[in-house]
């Protein structure tokens, strides 16, 4: 029925398979990249050093209830005043300012890009968004201090017209550097809703805008959301704005037309005059730094909670 | 410099496909014996025992989901990187077990050759596609030499001797699966493992590639898994029906052959009447 | 049954809602043009070569920026040699060595997203209490300066490295390894040179934030009146954005309009990278 081959000579001499090497190489090469990693483990914990040991002096010297809740801030002052409720003040102020600007037109911009926008021109104006969150913050605060103060003194209607120095022009041109991030991460979140939600919208007669208010912006909610929360974390934590267009005297003030200083722009302040390792006036820098950073931690694990949230429901 | 590949004993051409009737002579190249592959302690395929000869082409077939390719990446050791997986029982590779605590995976893989389903070329000439594999191993000679004889062998030196420096990205589907062939014969294995190489392609491509198979198996083992029977009739000395088995409860789908013998019996004569059912074509 | 045409309440809706959103769109865009041609208007006076080559001074006629581009680039320059090592070697880690199940490796991940987001003037007082005083006392120095910033941009490079280095396709390293290669040889050999033109846009786009950063320098001392450029790594040193603040504090107007040509020299200098990256990034960007 068959023929039987010859499977001829037998076949090439038995291979061995050579001894596992421990390959030591691979492993010097694993440990070493895991370092690279874990600099950023270090980095965290650097921080949370550098601001414990002097905020926890601090303490020692200044109670917290003071601290927090004292409406007098004047630490270079004998006798010195720590109650940081008019930095906490400022910032407050100036990021609703940021949000009244950043939370809206960041969330029109992303529904337009998502929704409305043709791919070509999504395409042009996308790059146009990301020049606005590139330039540096100096050269925002310029523009807040020399171009937009002078237009609201000119068009302001009621009350006094804004001091030289104020929190409303920092906060507003602050709102529109920090425009680009709402936009973009909401944009993401929108991105990520099926299409096929959408279809079934628009089989059923929806016109686009109901489609992208009642399908689109409530499914992608907590990814939108996280870019709010986000945007605010970016506004308490920005420095340069504040310290040049807001103003360097402490100010337990809601109004937005006054002149402030924020938590931020007072660590600046503080960190360009030269004060002796030690001293409390130098420990006030890493007190206050470390009621920033609280603050911001705080809202970043949230918004990182928010945008895995979603990233779960559609990948 | 002596050329262990131009050494290696050749079956005689024009030998029939269908005639490695009877159990070989030599000792098998690789040997399975009740191998179990789990993930995550799951089964997906057990009860494996096979044989595969040199110079035989073996297919292995079947539906889907049976575990074949699980199986053909036992062979090489190709299982170990999927984090859950578990492999017991023997497979010896000329008598020595390959998972045995001491071996390196990384060492079979040097000995076992592999093509895929998709062509992978990499992102680089074709001279330094087929190169990669010779220079990572450390391999000695002339390095000219070893990329056109590997060329040579996959029936592609004349088709691209005049341009190696190109990107292996402008050639067509089917050179690119010819190209991978050749990069897996350059590190000299004895053994070829094939997962559906010819799935991807158009059916003159294919046939290109099949009389390649039959020309290689004149000096490599080769063991194919593929979807296309007439392809395992056409081609192969021996074949492995595979199917899949629902577990009680019927949560786990566990694949394990059925019927492994020349492919003359499995396909006109075979003795498993699942077996009948889909070379005949009654079952899909 | 007749189509109805679209009803009135949808036309006035829709179309409030569609002007809604281009105004959102505008805000941004004309906010950005009032911003350029007011910056460059301001500073037009006095863009002329000598703002790159004279050095401060405290007369506004004589002053140039000359020793803060030169710190610009020394401190960057060492940020980059710094940052992007250890950036691409994290990201080699998290993307081809680590196994998500492991605590460590989560706690890592979750630390890179957290401090993507720290405030800068937060960098600042790790560098100051870490390089400038205590542990390294190295004082105001361009290492103390690079070392800082190097840690502020360390997680965009890292996540921008990881992106590139996903976007390879895993059969090119299941190529690779069923020829017998090490992992390592893989990522060497066939990973990283295919992720390169990914890694490096992220790398000059961190650069880029590097370069506009202010708030974490000015705690490290870069504020002093430097009229020198820097001569090695403990040179103390001032920046471009540093020495731009330095000018806008100062009363006088002629410093303001200085302050506005050093920052249209930022703004080219930052339009440059950028547009070097994009090009890299549309050059040699592969479809896989």
């Amino acid at each position: 029925m068959s023929t039987t081959v010859t499977p001829a000579s037998p076949s090439r001499p038995a291979r061995r398979l050579g001894e596992a090497r421990p390959r030591y190489g691979e492993r010097i090469v694993k440990a070493l990249l895991f370092l690279c990693a874990a600099v950023s483990v270090a980095t965290t914990a650097g921080i949370v050093v550098a601001l414990a040991g002097p905020t926890i002096e601090f303490l020692g010297e200044v109670p917290l209830k003071d601290f927090l809740f004292g409406t007098e801030w004047r630490p270079l002052f004998s006798p010195p005043d720590f109650g940081v409720m008019p930095l906490v003040s400022a910032t407050i102020v100036v990021t609703a300012c940021a949000l009244v600007v950043c939370i809206p037109f960041g969330l029109g911009a992303a529904i337009y890009l998502s929704e409305y926008a043709r791919p070509g021109v999504r395409k042009a104006l996308k790059p146009v968004l990301e020049v606005l969150a590139g330039i540096p913050t100096v050269v925002y605060g310029f523009f807040a201090l020399t171009f937009l103060t002078p237009v609201l003194q000119d068009i302001w209607l009621f009350g006094d017209p804004p001091s030289v120095f104020n929190a409303l022009a920092a906060g507003l041109v602050m709102g529109v550097m920090i425009l680009p991030t709402v936009a973009s991460l909401s944009e993401d979140a929108m991105a990520a809703v099926p299409q096929g939600l959408r279809q079934g919208a628009y089989a059923l007669g929806a016109s686009k805008r109901i489609v992208a208010t009642k399908i689109v912006v409530p499914a992608a909610l907590s990814g939108i959301v996280a870019s709010f929360v986000l945007a605010i974390s970016r506004a308490v934590g920005e420095t340069m704005i504040v310290l040049i267009a807001a103003g360097g005297t402490p100010n337990l003030s809601l109004n937005p037309a006054e002149a402030m200083q924020t938590m931020t722009a007072f660590i600046a302040a503080a960190g360009l005059g030269d004060q002796s390792t030690g001293s409390t006036g130098y420990q006030t820098i890493f007190a206050v730094g470390a009621l920033l950073f609280i603050a911001t931690f705080v809202m970043n694990i949230f918004s990182i909670r928010l945008v895995r949230k979603y990233r779960e429901v559609y990948e | 410099m002596t050329d262990p590949v131009a050494q290696r004993p050749v079956v005689a051409p024009n030998t029939p496909p269908e005639s490695a009737d009877a159990p070989a002579c030599a000792e098998p190249v690789f040997r399975l014996r009740d191998v179990v592959v789990s993930y995550a302690d799951v089964p997906a395929v057990k009860d494996i025992d096979l044989d595969v000869q040199a110079n035989h082409i073996t297919a292995l077939i079947g539906p889907s989901g049976c575990g074949k390719s699980t199986v053909l990446r036992c062979l090489n050791r190709m299982n170990d990187l999927v984090l859950d997986a578990s492999v017991r029982g023997q497979v010896l590779y000329h008598g020595q077990d390959i998972y045995a605590s001491h071996v390196d995976p990384v060492e079979v893989r040097k000995l076992v050759g592999m093509v895929f389903q998709k062509p992978n070329p990499f992102p680089k000439s074709i001279y330094d596609n087929i190169a990669f594999g010779p220079r990572v191993l450390g391999m000695k000679g002339n390095m000219d030499e070893i990329v056109e004889r590997a060329l040579r062998r996959a029936a592609l030196w004349d088709e691209v001797k005049d341009r190696l420096k190109q990107s292996a990205y402008g050639m067509s589907g089917g050179q690119q699966q010819r190209l991978c062939i050749a990069r897996a014969l350059a590190t000299d294995p004895d053994v070829i493992l094939m997962d559906e190489p010819c799935s991807a392609l158009d059916p003159i491509s294919t046939a290109r590639i099949e009389d390649l198979l039959l020309e290689l198996r004149r000096s490599y083992a080769i063991v194919i898994v593929t979807h296309n029977m007439q392809q395992a009739a056409r081609v192969s000395d021996r074949t492995a029906f595979f199917t899949v088995d629902l577990d009680e409860g019927e949560r786990h789908r566990t694949g394990r052959i059925v019927e492994f013998d020349s492919t003359e019996r499995i396909f006109q004569n075979p003795a498993d009447p699942r077996t009948e059912a889909y070379v005949t074509g009654k079952v899909g | 049954m007749r189509i109805a045409p679209t009803s009135q309440r949808e036309r006035v809706l829709g179309g409030l809602f569609r002007a809604a959103l281009f105004v959102s769109l505008a805000v941004g865009i004309l906010t950005l043009i009032w911003l350029i041609f007011s910056v460059v208007k301001e500073g037009w006076p006095r863009l002329n070569l000598d703002v790159l080559f004279h050095f401060p001074s405290s007369n506004p006629e004589l002053a140039g920026a000359q020793s803060a581009i030169m710190g610009t680039i020394w401190v960057v320059g060492m940020t980059a040699v710094i940052t992007i090592p250890i950036g691409v070697g994290a990201a080699i880690y998290l993307e081809e060595y680590a196994d998500r199940d492991r605590w460590w490796n989560r706690l890592i991940e979750l630390n890179i997203q957290n401090l993507a987001a720290v405030p800068s003037i937060v960098y600042g007082i790790l560098g100051l209490a870490f390089f400038v005083r205590g542990f390294l006392g190295l004082g105001q120095t361009v290492l103390a300066a690079a070392l800082t910033l190097s840690l502020l941009v360390l997680p965009i490079v890292i996540i921008s490295s990881r992106e590139a280095i996903r976007a390879v396709p895993d059969s090119i390293r299941q190529g690779a390894l069923a020829l017998g290669a090490t992992q390592w040889q893989t990522i060497w050999r066939q990973v990283l040179p295919a992720s390169i033109p990914g890694m490096a846009t992220g790398s000059i786009l961190a650069l880029s934030r590097a370069i506009g950063e202010a708030a974490p320098l000015v705690l490290l001392g870069g504020l002093t009146f430097i009229t020198f450029n820097p001569e090695g790594l403990d040179s103390a040193f001032t920046v471009l954005p540093i020495q731009i603040f330095n000018w806008i504090s100062r009363p006088q107007q002629e410093f303001h309009v200085l302050a506005a040509a050093a920052i249209v020299v930022l703004l080219v200098l930052l339009v440059a990278m950028n547009g070097i990256a994009i090009f890299l990034r549309n050059k040699y960007q592969r479809k896989w």
